[in-house]
């Protein structure tokens, strides 16, 4: 009558959208009161995995149990009745709606008729002050800080009841400080009872947070293992089946005149503030300039406003000793400049045209491609055929839609369109976001290739290790300005992580040194 | 082999939309005691019977092919036009004014100069839509609705007391205006057919070369699927949004004219927009927005409405025809459900064929 | 003075009571993320079954017969909008499409139906019950505001104004109003919580199709008396764009729909008014429609709907 020590049991879980299987017997086993990782790149089925086990897919095929009783979950609500609850990557919040109503959504205490907000508001600071989080239940979901949106999350499961709760790629959002409060948070769950499941790819924070890891590849699990008795390296080889290399080789920078120069640059975002604030940089022919910072910092502006598809409220922006504030998008694309955008499917690509299309996007109205405002499509796709081959872009044809091919394919398409223009100064921006470890390795060589051909790089990431392993100088951006210049070589995740909080130089550099002086056993 | 597939698929679609809905007329025959073959053999005698029946069903085919080549350059650029009757009510005000204002020009003049003001005036109307669009973010489909009502109420008010005194239809507009010639008259038995067919042919031909092979075309389209990469690609967005709604309203505004100097050869008081805007609307819904399918459903809709026409003689009302019509561009709005269907389809083929 | 005032007001709450009712209708329905253009098409098939039912049971219901036949159109109005729910909802048809096939649909079903009920007649015959004028008792007496307001007045658009402030309570404080409108807002989010985003969307719809049903039912009852192809001429447009200026909260698509129901009425009894009566008719009859742009452009711009208003939710299993 011994009571299962396995909250959750998954056994062998198949999950086939037509021909293609997803989730190819996978077998996933939780203890109570631990914290599990679920480590494999993008792509390998966590995910999917996750969502059978939150009702939101049905398997094809094989058994779930529920500490030690077999289960059919077959909606969201079952799982809420079986106590699992899900904090999604993309928060599944409702900006339009205040806290508290996007906690009771589905379950909301009632007088009569009418919502009871006040045994609403009630319920949920009671929940909320038993894990140490504090909410404001009133305040708009839209106004409120990432950081506070990913507590409205797990709200939503304690509010509940959820016993496992299921946390996909959680730290994707955050700044490192805020990912040491996530940690504690997911302590304290645990401490009281809880079994949590962590989805990522990053090992670091398994290696901080979990007890025992199940890796994933290509739709199957490879291995469970105990966390403490295993490297990071050891997991990035399960993870990615062969045996993988962090560092893309380069020599040192020659860097030359200056190929973007931008002085005091002030632009506003969508609702009216100031998002680029007084910004000064400067990027040089043949080095790669860096900007890290935390989502939300005003990078996407930046970009935006340098390569002319936002307004520029102040200041300037020189591209090759020329005047660009204000240009339009073409203008300024033909003074040498090539940008990769931060969304390839948004920005980067129109999804339904053809590859061949896409890659003419931005030089379709020139010869070769046009002439006299009339397309020579013989042109178009036998160009398109050579950046294909050119850039080991994966497809069957040029003519397929873009919207067919994979994302690192994809993601290469658009690179092969930008520097084949040959311009002077490459913008790029997040990379390599959603892509996995061969196309990343992939993609920062030609980044590499194009400083050492001379080119100016500026790249913008959220991903410190891409920052770190690319750049030549990193520029770190806080609250719409350049707040540090560091040398990727003589700075490190912690004191970048302080900077992009906000935190001034000298003061990160104490800051980190103390803590090394306190914890030398963290090394 | 995937590429034929899909072709044959998008074929398939309307042809099995139109069946449908012929279908579905059928059976309401049944229901209210009608002979189904006896209505639509009236019709078929409607729209084949004479030559003149023939002339009418071109006829009519000739403005909805220009309204609805004037709804899929909205649509391709992601703008539903919903205004294309009065975008048309403006282009024959236009140019039945012009005519009446000049009627002694020769007609190798007054006719190409009606045909640009109606053309111009049509453009002009679905402007206005496109420049609030553009510039304030205001839905088209809204805005077009109004505009419809009010050039209706204009267009009543001009008849009445700007081209005539109080009469409820303007004069017939002198010879030189027309588009009707003695040749198409006798040929089709004197029916009402018009050298609008010709300009409508070549818009076809036209709009297909300046969709798909000029980079005009090209910013369109790509404005249309994915505004945001296309500015980001360094087109114009505003300039687009503009220009696709000046084309639509300028091919609207031709149907108009076709209408005025061909079918009618005047204006009259009307109680509703054209007719020339909704169905060209569903023409181009049906001919899935390619202009060898726009030809081919107006001719379809023109044998519909022209056949429909004798249908009373026994007995069935002729609005069921409006019925059929409507469940046929039902059918084409639930594609998705046709293809999956089509999919099962084949797919049990498929195993058939594997095991046999 | 007061006459006119008198006149003006109540001609303009009966043109408003269709508009309110419609409006309202559409709400619900965009609150739910469907688009509804097929409001139009909604109103003819209310008007023509309210028509019927009025014809053939006024002998049973007298005085009543009116708002019966309303509830009636209503309930015929949910059968028609049924079909924008299943083409939207499960067939995944573009809104906008399935919105103009109700719209062309109607017409034609309503003209051969009525054809088949009265002899081949393009339009019914008169009714005999009609809403007429309403006073108020009490409230009718009070001096000045009881005659503008409460005697020889439209009792529809008192009902309608009920219906409205009802249908701000449900959207905004019951938990059915707070489902609908999160299935409109983030459906997907809706759906991980259990709520049966498909059921929310029908709900939608299917109350847009009982509201625009008795807008249709009050405009034939109480303006024109009798149903033809022209007792529904844009109604449902003006209805939707009223939903718009009033951006989907209850009381300001009701204040909005009053506004274009007045500036309908005045277009129909300029000719009364003495400082309209030289004004030539195309200036008040192209009004409503050219006010409507107007305040569209100036006040409202880019509308902010619902967020995923008009986009197919597609359940993944």
């Amino acid at each position: 009558m011994g009571e299962s020590q396995y909250v959750i049991e998954m056994e062998n879980i198949t999950k086939a959208f037509g021909n293609f299987k997803a989730n190819d017997n996978i077998n996933l086993r939780v203890k109570k009161g631990e914290i599990h990782a679920l480590l494999g790149e993008n792509g390998a089925g966590k995910s999917t995995l996750m969502n059978i086990l939150s009702g939101l897919l049905e398997p094809t095929s094989g058994t779930i149990r529920i500490n030690g009783k077999e289960e059919k979950i077959s909606s969201p609500t079952v799982a809420n009745r079986l106590g699992i609850g899900m904090v999604h990557q993309h928060f599944m919040l409702i900006d339009n709606f205040t806290i508290a109503e996007n906690i009771i959504l589905g379950s909301e205490p009632t007088n009569g008729v009418a919502i009871d907000n006040k045994q609403a508001y009630q319920d949920i600071l009671a929940v909320s002050e038993k894990y140490g989080f504090k909410v404001e239940p009133g305040e708009l979901v839209g106004n409120i800080s990432v950081g506070m949106q990913q507590r409205v999350e797990i709200l939503k499961t304690l509010y509940r009841g959820a016993d496992l709760l299921i946390f996909d790629e959680p730290t994707a959002v955050l700044t490192p400080q805020e990912i040491d409060e996530l940690i504690v948070i997911m302590k304290e769950l645990v401490a009281e009872g809880k079994s949590i499941i962590i989805i990522t790819h990053k090992l670091d924070e398994i290696k901080a947070v979990a007890d025992r890891c199940t890796i994933i590849r290509r739709g199957k699990s490879i291995d469970t293992v105990n966390v403490a008795d295993v490297s990071q390296q050891e997991l990035a080889d399960l993870m990615v089946g062969r045996s993988v290399s962090f560092k893309t080789p380069k020599g040192p920078s020659h860097p030359t005149k200056p190929v973007l120069k931008i002085k005091d640059l002030v632009v506003k975002e969508n609702r009216g503030l100031n998002a680029v604030n007084g910004l000064n940089l400067e990027v040089r022919a043949g080095e790669v300039v860096g900007i890290a910072g935390i989502d939300g910092n005003g990078q996407s502006e930046l970009l935006q406003a340098i390569t002319g598809m936002r307004k520029v409220e102040s200041g300037t922006v020189e591209i090759n000793g020329k005047d660009m504030t204000g240009q339009r998008p073409r203008t300024i694309t033909e003074n040498s400049v090539g940008h990769v955008p931060e969304d390839r499917h948004r920005f980067g690509l129109v999804l339904p045209m053809t590859l061949a299309e896409n890659i003419a996007l931005q030089t379709y109205y020139k010869e070769p491609l046009s002439k006299h405002g009339i397309l020579d499509y013989k042109m178009i796709n036998s160009h398109a055929r050579e950046l294909i081959e050119e850039f080991d872009v994966r497809t069957t044809n040029e003519l397929v839609p873009a919207s067919a091919l994979s994302g690192g394919n994809q993601q290469k398409a658009i690179i092969a369109r930008e520097i084949d223009r040959d311009p002077d100064l490459l913008i790029v921006a997040q990379p390599t976001r959603g892509l996995d470890v061969g196309a990343i390795e992939y993609i920062h060589k030609r980044l590499i290739e194009q400083r050492d051909s001379g080119k100016g790089v500026l790249c913008v990431s959220f991903e410190l290790d891409e920052i770190l392993n690319v750049s030549d100088r990193i520029a770190v951006m806080f609250e719409g300005q350049v707040v540090g210049i560091v040398d990727p070589k003589e700075t490190n995740e912690q004191e970048l992580g302080l900077l992009m909080a906000g935190v001034p130089l000298e003061r990160a550099r104490a800051e980190v040194a103390q803590v090394k002086e306190g914890a030398v056993s963290h090394e | 082999m995937n590429k034929k597939n899909e072709l044959v698929r998008s074929i398939a679609v309307p042809v099995i939309s139109v069946l449908a809905g012929l279908l579905l007329g059928a059976i309401i025959m049944l229901v209210f005691q009608y002979n189904p073959v006896e209505g639509y053999g009236a019709m078929i005698e409607g729209a084949f019977g004479r030559a003149y029946n023939v002339g009418e069903v071109v006829r009519l085919a000739t403005p909805l092919i220009l309204t609805g080549l004037g709804f899929s350059v909205a649509y391709t650029a992601g703008f539903f036009n919903i205004g294309l009757a009065g975008q048309a009510l403006c282009g024959w005000i236009a140019s039945i004014w012009l005519a009446m204002t000049f009627p002694d020009l020769p007609k190798a003049l007054l006719v190409p100069l009606c045909i640009i003001a109606g053309t111009l005036a049509g453009a002009l109307w679905a402007g206005i839509a496109g420049f609030f669009r553009a510039q304030f973010g205001t839905s088209e489909v809204i805005v077009t609705i109004m505009l419809n009502y009010t050039i209706l109420y204009i267009s009543n008010h001009i008849v009445r007391y700007v081209l005539t005194d109080n009469a409820d239809a303007t004069p017939k507009i002198s010879p030189n205006a027309s588009l009707r010639s003695d040749f198409l008259t006798q040929l089709s038995g004197g029916s009402r057919l018009n050298g609008g067919i010709f300009l409508a042919l070549l818009m076809i031909v036209l709009v297909w070369v300046l969709m798909k092979r000029t980079t005009a075309g090209f910013e369109l389209r790509s404005v249309g699927l994915n505004p945001l990469a296309s500015e980001y690609a360094g087109m114009n967005a505003k300039k687009n949004i503009i220009l696709a709604m000046v084309i639509s309203g300028a091919l609207a505004g031709m149907g108009g004219v076709v209408e005025g100097l061909g079918t009618f050869e005047n204006l009259y008081v009307l109680s509703a927009a054209p007719e020339i805007g909704f169905d060209g609307l569903a023409v181009s819904l049906l001919g899935g927005g390619n202009p060898i399918g726009i030809l081919l459903s107006s001719l379809l809709f023109g044998v519909l409405k022209i056949g429909g026409l004798k249908m009373p003689s026994v007995g069935v009302p002729k609005e069921i025809v409006e019925i059929v019509i409507a469940s046929i561009i039902f059918f084409v709005g639930i594609n998705y459900a046709i293809r999956y269907i089509m999919d099962k389809f084949a797919a049990k083929k498929m195993t058939g064929k594997g095991e046999a | 003075m007061v006459g006119t005032l008198a006149i003006i007001v109540s001609s303009a709450l009966v043109y408003s009571a269709p508009l309110i009712f419609t409006a309202l209708g559409g709400t619900f329905s965009e609150r739910s993320g469907i688009v509804n253009v097929g409001l139009e098409g909604i109103m003819t098939i209310g008007a023509f079954s309210a028509t019927v039912f009025n014809l053939f049971t006024v002998n049973i219901f007298g005085a009543l017969t009116p708002w019966i036949a309303m509830l009636f159109g209503g309930v015929i109005g949910i059968l028609f909008s049924l079909i924008h729910a299943v083409a939207t909802v499960n067939l995944r048809a573009d809104h906008i499409v399935s919105g103009t096939v109700i719209n062309l649909m109607a017409p034609g079903l309503t003209v051969f139906l009525t054809k088949m009920i009265f002899d081949g007649h393009g339009q019914t015959d008169l009714i005999k019950a009609r809403f007429g004028k309403t006073s108020f008792p009490i409230l009718k007496d009070i001096p000045v505001l009881g005659e503008i307001f409460f005697k020889d007045t439209s009792a529809p658009a008192y009902v309608a104004v009920l219906v409205a402030i009802l249908a701000y309570y449900v959207i905004f404080k019951t938990k059915f109003g707070l489902r609908l409108r999160s299935v409109g807002e983030h459906p997907q989010a809706a759906d991980t919580l259990g709520i049966n985003v498909y059921g929310m969307k029908y709900a939608g719809v299917m109350i847009s199709g009982f509201l625009g049903g008795m807008g249709g039912a009050v405009a034939v009852q109480s303006i024109s008396g009798q149903f033809s192809i022209s007792t529904i001429a844009g109604q449902g447009f003006i209805s939707m764009a009223a939903m718009i200026f009033g951006k989907w909260n209850p009381l300001t698509v009701m204040a909005a729909a009053i506004f274009f129901g007045l500036s309908q009425s005045l277009a129909v009894i300029g000719s009364q008014i003495d400082f309209l009566k030289n004004l030539p008719s195309v200036y008040l009859q192209a009004a409503p429609y050219v006010l409507t742009v107007l305040v569209l452009v100036l006040f409202i711009g880019k509308s902010q709907g619902p967020k995923a208003n008009g986009q197919t939710y597609i359940k993944s299993k």
